[in-house]
């Protein structure tokens, strides 16, 4: 587009003459821009439009535009199975338990933060705490491991049997699961998440707290009417946010640290392993593009609606 | 409020946040001390905080594979040195032409970017476009390219840094006293936004060194494993053979693979680093955080 501008304003017709000008002075900006957003139209748009195969029926050797049209029977399927109803329940079980559990300990660890005195050891508490944020869930999978493993882990060989308790095949039994994958998460991701907060309580005013002071009220006191409230837009912000995005989950801690064992899919399963599966373990691609529109969609709408809700609360921390 | 008040919470924050930071830090204790345990131990007696008996024969055995594990490690290295350093570029780039509001499209192409963040094609199509057209499936590429090169919502942070952090008389100066766009960008802009850069660089560093992701989707060629993908596939293999063994019999036992300790001494060696840079880096990540998590 740029380059036909500039060869045609090379012509330097009358009427092209006002567009040179417009265009020229921007050219190294263009140039500038052209990396980018090349890189954003095959990493994001063709994919995009590549969502219309969940309306065929795929076949390799067609590639995508090539395949035959099937209508909606790749989405017939899926919503057959109990697969579509289990890993729904999932995502949205599992990630809501995430935002309200992580808010509470959040704000908590951030709050505590907030009262040590001592910068150095404040400091020290932050770096302890955002450790697990920095490494990779493969990594985090190991350590799991050396805590569940059948006959090694930590687990079935000290503690079970300090409580007088048979050793538990973890990786077999679905019903730890739940429990395993939430302390995961928010060993996880706490760390991240109280330093968001952290920021907010650092921003409010000193005076509130002097105010109160001389009111004589309690440091308990103090949480409640003066911290809380004025954390509030952060809170509803980051919640909502996250709300926003409820379809979605970290695969990493789905796929990783369950090992990928069948054994335990019940309450392992979520849409993105789901899709991960479907498509690269066990060639089931038809179901695993819908299920990933399926995503898409849902997802989509979700983060629309819960930005206008952010919009209400606070204009500035609202996407658009 | 008295102070009999204050350092009873002092006390409270202090012991509640020792126990969170142990329980924050006991999973690597047993990792690292597992590694540095001899397999016997392991075997016999399970993972425990401090080794019975010391033994570097882990880390012996990484010596001793060092063609498969350097190789691996420099990978790694290289994919995300390159990878942070064009990503870096990139994102600068275009975060600064989007803080000029005077230029034409400028509407239309911060939506295109902003778009990327409300909507994703997801990973089939994802996947088929790059393995289909691109055909990048078992080359380096694959490791640099998919989802990690550059996102939207770094642009759109390095874009607010310009504009709002670098005084525009500054820039129109330069532009009176002659200086190009590139001379500008290069000569003024970047160094002013070395606080940005150092976040997102960071950020996009860790993201790079952790990524095991792209490799479990788009390689299957073991020459081109990082420390990361190799250690996936060391998991996953042990876990087939164990599926094997159960379903065969104990008969094919895991010749080949690391033990648990040697495993156990990779991941240590593959969180190393991170945990070594991120101190002097972390007054940036924590900005980084406070800053950019909330605001879009």
């Amino acid at each position: 587009m740029i380059k036909t501008a500039v060869s045609k304003n090379r012509q330097h017709s009358v009427a092209q003459q006002g567009m040179y000008r417009k265009f020229k002075p921007f050219l190294p900006i263009f140039v500038m821009m052209l990396p980018g957003m090349i890189y954003l139209l095959i990493n994001n748009y063709l994919p995009m439009f590549g969502l219309i195969i969940a309306f065929k029926n795929i076949d390799y050797s067609k590639g995508i535009l090539g395949s035959d049209w099937n209508g909606f029977t790749n989405f017939k399927f899926l919503f057959q199975t109990t697969d579509a109803y289990i890993i729904t329940r999932n995502t949205l079980l599992y990630n809501g338990a995430f935002i309200i559990l992580g808010l509470f300990m959040s704000v908590g660890v951030a709050i505590l933060l907030n009262e040590v005195k001592n910068r150095f050891m404040s400091r020290t508490y932050q770096t302890v705490i955002l450790l697990p944020f920095l490494i990779s869930m493969v990594i985090v999978s190991y350590l799991a491991f050396g805590f569940l493993g059948n006959e090694q882990g930590y687990l079935n060989n000290k503690i079970l049997p300090m409580l007088g308790l048979e050793p538990i095949s973890w990786y077999m039994e679905s019903k730890y699961w739940p429990y395993i994958l939430t302390i995961v998460n928010l060993w996880k991701s706490v760390g991240f998440n109280c330093i968001v907060y952290l920021a907010a309580i650092i921003g409010i005013d000193q005076e509130y707290y002097e105010a109160a002071t001389l009111d004589g009220a309690s440091k308990w006191q103090q949480f409640r009417t003066v911290t809380i409230p004025l954390i509030a837009p952060t809170v509803i912000t980051m919640t909502l946010l996250a709300v926003g995005r409820i379809f979605y989950s970290d695969f990493g801690l789905f796929y990783q640290v369950p090992m990928n064992s069948g054994m335990i899919y019940d309450t392992t399963n979520v849409i993105d392993t789901y899709v991960f599966r479907g498509l690269l373990l066990n060639n089931d691609i038809g179901m695993s593009a819908a299920a990933g529109l399926y995503q898409s969609v849902v997802g989509f709408v979700l983060v629309i609606l819960s930005n206008f809700a952010v919009r209400k609360f606070s204009k500035d921390n609202a996407l658009f | 409020m008295n102070n009999k008040e204050t350092n009873l919470w002092q006390w409270i924050s202090h012991i509640l946040l020792a126990v969170l930071c142990i329980l924050c830090v006991i999973p690597f204790i047993l990792l690292v001390s597992a590694s540095l345990s001899s397999e016997n131990d392991i075997l016999s007696d399970g993972y425990r905080f401090i080794p019975k008996h010391f033994s570097f024969e882990a880390y012996d055995y990484l010596i001793g594979n060092m063609a498969m594990i350097g190789k691996a490690y420099g990978i790694t290295v290289f994919v995300t040195l390159i990878g942070t350093t064009v990503s870096l570029m990139m994102t600068a780039m275009l975060g600064y032409a989007l803080s000029k509001k005077d230029m034409p499209g400028h509407r239309i192409f911060s939506f295109l970017v902003f778009f990327t963040l409300l909507f994703n094609g997801g990973l089939v199509p994802t996947y088929l476009i790059y393995t289909q057209v691109f055909d990048i499936k078992n080359t380096i590429w694959a490791l640099l390219v998919p989802g990690l090169l550059m996102n939207g919502f770094n642009v759109l942070l390095a874009r607010s840094f310009f504009m709002n952090a670098i005084p525009a008389p500054v820039l129109e100066s330069s532009r009176i006293d002659g200086a190009g766009e590139y001379r500008i960008f290069f000569q003024m802009v970047l160094p002013l936004s070395l606080p940005i850069m150092a976040t997102i660089g960071l950020f996009t560093g860790i993201m790079y060194w952790n990524d095991w992701n792209n490799a479990l989707i788009y390689i299957t060629d073991p020459d081109l494993y990082s420390i990361q993908s190799l250690l996936n596939q060391i998991m996953q293999n042990i876990d087939a053979l164990k599926n094997a063994n159960s379903a065969y019999g104990a008969g094919a036992a895991a010749v080949e693979l690391p033990g648990e300790t040697a495993r156990m001494a990779i991941a240590v060696i593959g969180t190393l680093p991170i945990l070594i840079v991120y101190p002097f880096f972390q007054r940036y990540f924590v900005k980084g955080i406070a800053g950019g998590a909330v605001k879009g």
